[in-house]
């Protein structure tokens, strides 16, 4: 039961996360993609927060599970910010690729930190 | 038989072309990878979970894994089968899209410093990125080789 809800989960996260990068890139016209960021920094504060939930208010780790692994591990991604900063470097826009990297993961780390935190209230 | 340069594409590759955004065939094509995706990536973590304290070795490999195969299909898809359609949409925005996570990744490292273990938190960040661009890389200069001993 919990595989067939991360598999409908996992879809709904994939899909977010297309519409969300759309709707970010038509109006942004950066060269630093902007739509990966925002669905990654979405994700990684919801994961926080539902992990939060179980570490600190004995939250189900089913729902965790369903939440965490199928929609937030669904909605973020690794491959497409490697492909895009690789792409950037390759460009000769090396310091749009070391915000895209590096900036990427920082706020991640500290939008997850943020969920944990307000999970632990 | 071969299409155009793969870095003349958006450098976003979760972006469709205008003529195919939102259609129901592209729609269907992200959410079918995004669940086998997702599943491929839970079923993984059952068998091999996160030990706590311990460097993360499913979710790094997961990643690295996904950057090695956005390096080889991108160009394989647009460099070499001329894009079709839905390949894209199926391969790279819904499976890979979904089987790679940075949410995961990051509430990981989290929680190792969180738990005291700052030096396996920080080792597990570098090691990810390093991997993940040098996957990416890797995954690109192959694809281009294989594509040229195929034609």
């Amino acid at each position: 039961m919990i595989a067939l809800g991360v598999v409908v989960l996992g879809s709904l996260g994939a899909l977010t996360r297309y519409f969300m990068d759309d709707a970010v890139s038509r109006r942004t016209k950066s060269r630093l993609p902007y739509g990966t960021q925002l669905v990654n920094v979405t994700g990684s504060f919801l994961l926080g927060f539902v992990t939060g939930l179980v570490l600190y208010h004995s939250g189900s780790a089913d729902t965790r599970t369903l939440v965490g692994t199928g929609f937030c591990g669904a909605l973020t991604t690794w491959s497409t910010l490697s492909w895009e900063t690789v792409r950037l470097v390759e460009d000769g826009e090396t310091s749009t690729a070391v915000v895209a990297m590096l900036g990427g993961v920082a706020v991640c780390l500290l939008a997850a930190a943020l969920g944990l935190a307000v999970a632990s209230l | 038989m071969t299409g155009g340069d793969v870095f003349d594409e958006p450098i976003d590759p979760d972006l469709e072309p205008e003529a195919e955004r939102h259609r129901p065939d592209v729609l269907i094509a992200i959410a079918f990878g995004g669940a086998i995706g997702a599943l491929a990536r839970y079923e993984v973590g059952l068998q091999w979970p996160a030990r706590s304290g311990a460097f993360p070795t499913t979710t790094f490999l997961v990643n690295s894994s996904g950057a090695l195969l956005i390096g080889l299909l991108m160009v394989l898809i647009v460099e070499r089968w001329s894009s079709p359609r839905l390949a894209r949409p199926f391969l790279c925005i819904g499976l890979l899209g979904a089987w790679t996570t940075m949410s995961t990744f990051v509430t990981e490292a989290d929680l190792l410093v969180r738990n005291g273990s700052t030096l396996t938190a920080l080792a597990y960040v570098v090691a990810t990125i390093v991997t993940g661009l040098a996957a990416t890389g890797i995954g690109i200069v192959c694809a281009r080789r294989l594509a040229r001993v195929a034609t």
